[in-house]
């Protein structure tokens, strides 16, 4: 009985499927999908040879403080980092008391309250306070920025493909459109308050290019403050504060392979040892 | 309950005797996962997974209770409070790590346990229900992980909850107060978020129940072998420990290695990266996919495009159902009496091409629901209902089996016993690739 239930069934489910297909072609041959100026002309992002990809890669410290820099320098008044605290920059290689510097003459201050009159204040920062948002709210965000709204960047690392190198292509993609993709998709050339971008994924940004010229920011270690190397930077610092444990995590997985291997190097001596003479 | 030549437990410690008489849980593990316990001499490292899958369980409960301690399940928080163990608690980017790539580990030794079982024909009697239950255990895993992958309450817990809660929308009349039910309103929200975490919770120790049936009932014929013949007696097995203990000793050091290489080195390698971004109501991923052990059912989902009496949306959703719910009548369908592949020539070839099949339509479910992948969808998910259902049933009639050896341990010294490690290799029938 289950058997020819099942045909059955089966022969209904295959019949739907073909008919599905054979609509689907149909359409597909009449009108061929239409491709798009995102599929044609958006780019995967560049490599930026950061320290800490491959498998044993490390933080380069004196990048990260530089990238941290151009954070607070340039990205900082339009982007938060509500992840991270003040505190973390201690292992940006800063002493305690720089960190505390730094909180203390952040642009921004925290949101507290007045102590007497219980009113809404704002006060210095602590380094156990997080980098505080740059906007009240996100109604004030949009406002300041043509509506667009700049995100957090504590995890920007890792909420896109390839994150780290998105960020420094992102940063050093900034060009006019191409004769090619305005020919092609007039539509696509950049609105107001627009920038193209091939790297973003509609090719047209609402950021304006916030690194432009070498020396926008003054580097103290010495390396020269060019567009590629602040972009790299920062996007550097960037990977830093989306995944900040990485360094624990592969010593953590070196350490861990060795004794896993050692386990499996004795536990397959066992495992012969055992079976030994025993035919299978 | 077990072969009659099988090791009887008998303690010599007097505490162990005094405990013998009182509660014999050292008796029931003895013949369980003990000596006590005899097991067909030529398992290939196949049926490791078993065991390994227990371990992953077992690695999930212990992270997820650490995690569940730190975790706060509210829709305005549960995000940061991700972030919070990740960041501030000790060791905790480790047991989040785990605890997510666990869920895949889990799922790929899943997998392979239940291809073992499609190739030597495990499901057959008399083992149909080891097979039933297994397929249970198969559905609670699949609902918890879709509920924990809710709990970190970004962009694609969001939509992926929205989008499969939705399905039941497509079930006409009762659909949409189902779906309001289940999530306790009419989106994910921080009702459905708390259920979910509830849920999610409770169901890994449900499944730690239905194993114990699952091994239960695999006790009652004994474990099944690579040639699909059963035990003629005591020179076909050999007692489970320290045989088999070690053996899967071995294959959990593989295990580890695999699940350590992911963990700590490519954490976020299966994951996607918008579930980094908060839920958002107001914003729709461009793509919005499930975690890949999903893959190959949201392709059959996808795969019906036109309605046909029933909208396609109903067809979508009773055709991902019914892929899943088809195995429960495998051991019906499938009648041919030999068991193992290895002796079942045309059984073998499409049982392959279902392997491939699988493979595309995971492909597919993870691609955006755009041509091509939507034709080839169409055509691998009408191959995989047509294997089940109709190959499957039909094949056994036309088929003419090898001749199959008169004993497992014949066939052991012939090397022929499908156990991958046989020292005669020059065998007509080899096991499968790996
Ligand atoms: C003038 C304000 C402003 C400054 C300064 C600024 N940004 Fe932005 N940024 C924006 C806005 C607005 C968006 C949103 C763009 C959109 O959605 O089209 C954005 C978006 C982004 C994105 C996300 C792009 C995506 O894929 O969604 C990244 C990454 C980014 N900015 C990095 C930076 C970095 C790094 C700096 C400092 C070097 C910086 N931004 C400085 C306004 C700014
Ligand atoms: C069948 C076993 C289990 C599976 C397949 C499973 C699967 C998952 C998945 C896929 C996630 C999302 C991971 C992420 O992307 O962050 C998750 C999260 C979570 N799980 Fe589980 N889980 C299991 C058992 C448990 C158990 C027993 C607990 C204990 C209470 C638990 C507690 C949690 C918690 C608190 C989270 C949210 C934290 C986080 O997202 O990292 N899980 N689970």
């Amino acid at each position: 009985m289950v058997r020819p239930i099942g045909i059955l069934a089966g022969l209904g489910f295959v019949a739907v499927l073909l008919w599905s297909l054979v609509w689907g072609a149909v359409a597909f041959i009449q009108e061929p999908p239409q491709p798009t100026a995102e599929h044609e002309f958006h780019k995967h992002p560049r490599d930026a040879g950061l320290s800490s990809a491959g498998l044993l890669g490390k933080y380069d410290r004196q990048q990260l403080q530089r990238g941290f820099q151009v954070y607070k320098e340039v990205c900082a008044a339009c982007h938060g980092l509500k992840y991270v605290a003040f505190r973390d920059l201690q292992d940006l290689g800063y002493s305690e008391a720089e960190v505390k510097a730094i909180a203390d003459q952040w642009a921004i201050e925290t949101p507290s309250v007045n102590p007497e009159t219980g009113e809404a204040a704002t006060r210095k920062n602590l380094p156990a306070d997080n980098f505080p948002s740059p906007y009240p709210n996100e109604v004030a965000a949009r406002a300041a920025n043509n509506n667009a709204l700049p995100p957090d960047l504590s995890l920007i690392a890792k909420a896109r493909h390839d994150g780290s190198n998105y960020v420094y292509s992102l940063l050093t993609g900034y060009r006019d459109p191409s004769p090619e993709l305005l020919r092609e998709f007039p539509d696509s050339k950049p609105g107001q308050g627009l920038y193209h971008n091939p790297y973003f994924a509609n090719l047209n940004i609402a950021m304006p290019p916030p690194i432009v010229s070498e020396g926008q920011v003054t580097y103290t270690d010495g390396t020269r403050p060019t567009v590629d190397q602040m972009s790299k930077d920062v996007a550097a610092f960037l990977t830093w504060t989306a995944e900040p444990k990485l360094e624990q995590r592969k010593s953590a997985g070196l350490a861990s392979l060795v004794f896993i291997l050692v386990f499996c190097f004795l536990a397959w001596g066992a495992y012969k040892n055992v079976w030994r003479g025993e035919p299978h | 309950m077990s072969f009659p030549w099988a090791n009887q437990y008998n303690p010599k410690n007097p505490f162990m005797r005094w405990m013998d008489d009182r509660l014999p849980l050292p008796r029931l593990v003895y013949n369980a996962v003990g000596a006590g316990y005899p097991v067909p001499r030529n398992l290939n490292y196949f049926w490791n997974f078993g065991v390994l899958a227990g371990a992953a369980l077992a690695i999930q409960i212990v992270t997820g209770i650490v995690l569940a301690m730190h975790y706060a399940a509210n829709a305005g928080v549960a995000f940061q409070s991700v972030e919070h163990i990740m960041r501030n608690v000790n060791g905790g980017w480790f047991l989040r790590y785990a605890h997510a790539n666990g869920a895949s580990m889990f799922f790929i030794v899943v997998y392979l346990h239940i291809f073992r079982g499609l190739y030597y024909g495990s499901y057959k009697a008399p083992r149909e229900m080891v097979w039933l239950l297994g397929l249970v255990i198969f559905l609670l895993m699949m609902a918890t992980a879709f509920m924990g992958y809710v709990l970190p309450w970004g962009q694609m817990s969001f939509w992926g909850a929205k989008v499969i809660t939705g399905l039941f929308g497509a079930i006409p009349l009762v659909g949409e107060p189902i779906q309001i039910w289940l999530l306790g309103g009419y989106a994910p929200d921080n009702a459905a978020l708390n259920r979910f975490f509830s849920l999610h919770y409770l169901l890994p120790f449900v499944i730690a129940g239905v194993i114990v049936l699952h091994i239960w009932a695999l006790h009652i014929p004994g474990s099944g072998n690579p040639t699909g013949i059963e035990v003629k007696g005591p020179q076909d097995t050999v007692p489970f420990h320290p045989y088999y203990t070690a053996k899967d000793g071995f294959g959990l050091g593989i295990f580890l290695l695999v699940f350590a290489i992911l963990l700590f080195f490519a954490p976020n390698y299966l994951g996607h990266p918008d579930n980094y971004i908060e839920a958002n109501p107001l914003s729709t991923p461009a793509h919005i996919v499930p975690e890949w052990y999903f893959w190959p059912f949201y392709a059959i989902l996808r795969a019906f495009t036109v309605d046909f009496i029933l909208p396609a949306k109903l067809w979508g959703v009773l055709a991902m159902f019914g892929s899943i719910l088809l195995l429960f009548f495998l051991p019906w369908l499938d009648k041919s009496p030999v068991r193992s592949g290895n002796f079942r020539p045309k059984f073998k070839m499409f049982f392959w091409i279902l392997v491939v099949d699988v493979l595309i339509l995971g492909y597919c479910g993870g691609a955006p629901a755009e041509e091509p992948y939507v034709m080839i969808s169409q055509v691998a998910s009408a191959y995989y209902f047509a294997h089940f259902l109709i190959i499957l049933p039909l094949i056994s009639l036309s088929e003419r089996p090898l001749p199959l050896p008169n004993s497992i341990i014949e066939a052991v010294l012939k090397g022929k016993s499908g156990s991958t490690l046989s020292t005669g290799t020059q065998t007509a029938v080899s096991a499968p690739a790996e």
